[in-house]
């Protein structure tokens, strides 16, 4: 059922898009260009945060670092390997995403940390960058409670990643 | 800012501890290596990621967001119950959280902010009200049904099938987005502004 998703998507978006008489191919070419400009600005923070992440790596920190965390993380029975991730994941997107990709190609995609990585990359959003964008942008003084409640929800997104990683595989 | 404190940290943290451990002689290598994977994993997720915007702009064009906001505008009138009594607010929220649903990224964000701006002028307060809290936190929770990037990473790495991960990232998602309202409908006992 799973495989069906994308391309119905791609169908049913073409379909619905010809019907309404909309130019579809030169929408995907346009959105196209807008794709490429993202990969061409996130291109140079990977670059430098994966050189930081591999350093990191070699150097034992990072196992040091989760051996450290290991007796909290395994009571709550989130994988230690993943704390890099939890906490840079609300500060900077492509630093998480290097993070992300580092732990799914270090443990392997379908292993256990490797699932719980995608699954917290693919269902928490960069909290402090998002909030920052929109009190500025419409000039709001007192975040009031938007910074813990939102930090909450991402910390539920954290365990529960790792719940539903052993739920589902 | 924050950034360039981490970075430095992190390269900080790693020699100290490669010259306690000894194991700086890979230390080099594996930066290079770091540098090198970092144009394998940008120009591999390039396609895909080209790919889901261009139907991305098919979905904006073709009225599919907008058809979605018509479905979920009576779950939100529940939670934007005062913002909904402004049909111009009512439009900029339930059309910012169809296009985070699709993860219309380019959409989504425009929309929110002009939401945001709707609501403070209805508000009429320089702090951020109950209901303005609460559209945050949904924009901060990831409500997106299809996380493109990450299944792009995750085929670039070799997975047989890259959207398995879908029904767990669902799941987790629905689980952050209640705990981040109920966690809102908690705290603003505290906070007594509005």
């Amino acid at each position: 059922m799973i495989d069906l998703l994308i391309p119905g998507i791609m169908v049913l978006v073409s379909c619905i898009s010809l019907w309404k008489k909309q130019d579809v191919y030169s929408a995907l070419i346009k959105g196209g260009e807008n794709g490429l400009r993202i990969v061409f600005t996130i291109i140079p923070s990977l670059i430098m945060l994966l050189s930081a992440v591999h350093m990191l790596r070699s150097s034992g920190a990072i196992d040091e670092f989760a051996g450290f965390l290991y007796p909290v993380f395994d009571f709550l029975g989130i994988p230690p390997e993943t704390a890099p991730l939890m906490i840079i994941r609300p500060i900077s997107g492509s630093a998480a995403l290097a993070v992300g990709a580092d732990l799914m190609q270090t443990y392997g995609v379908n292993s256990q940390i490797g699932r719980t990585a995608a699954i917290m990359l693919g269902s928490t959003e960069t909290t402090f960058y998002t909030i920052a964008v929109y009190f500025g942008a419409a000039k709001i003084e007192k975040s009031r409670y938007a910074i813990p409640a939102a930090l909450i929800a991402d910390f539920t997104g954290f365990f529960m990643a790792s719940v539903t990683t052993k739920l589902f595989f | 800012m924050i950034m360039s404190y981490l970075w430095t940290g992190m390269v900080v943290v790693s020699l100290l501890v490669s010259l306690l451990n000894g194991t700086g002689a890979n230390l080099s290598s594996a930066i290079l290596e770091g540098a090198s994977s970092a144009i394998t994993l940008g120009l591999s997720i390039a396609g895909p990621l080209c790919l889901w915007s261009g139907l991305a702009v098919v979905m904006e064009n073709s009225g599919i967001s907008s058809f979605l906001a018509r479905v979920m505008s009576p779950v939100l009138q529940r939670l934007f119950p005062r913002s909904y009594a402004d049909s111009k607010a009512a439009n900029l929220i339930s059309a910012n959280v169809s296009a985070n649903l699709l993860g219309l990224g380019n959409a989504a964000t425009p929309l929110g902010i002009a939401a945001t701006r709707r609501m403070k002028e209805l508000s009429s307060t320089s702090y951020a009200n109950d209901e303005l809290c609460l559209l945050i936190v949904m924009n901060t929770a990831s409500i997106q049904l299809i996380p493109t990037t990450v299944a792009a990473v995750r085929s670039s790495l070799g997975a047989a099938s890259p959207f398995d991960i879908l029904p767990a990232v669902w799941l987790t998602s629905l689980c952050s987005v209640g705990a981040g309202i109920m966690a809102a409908k908690i705290l603003r006992r505290f906070f007594p502004h509005d």
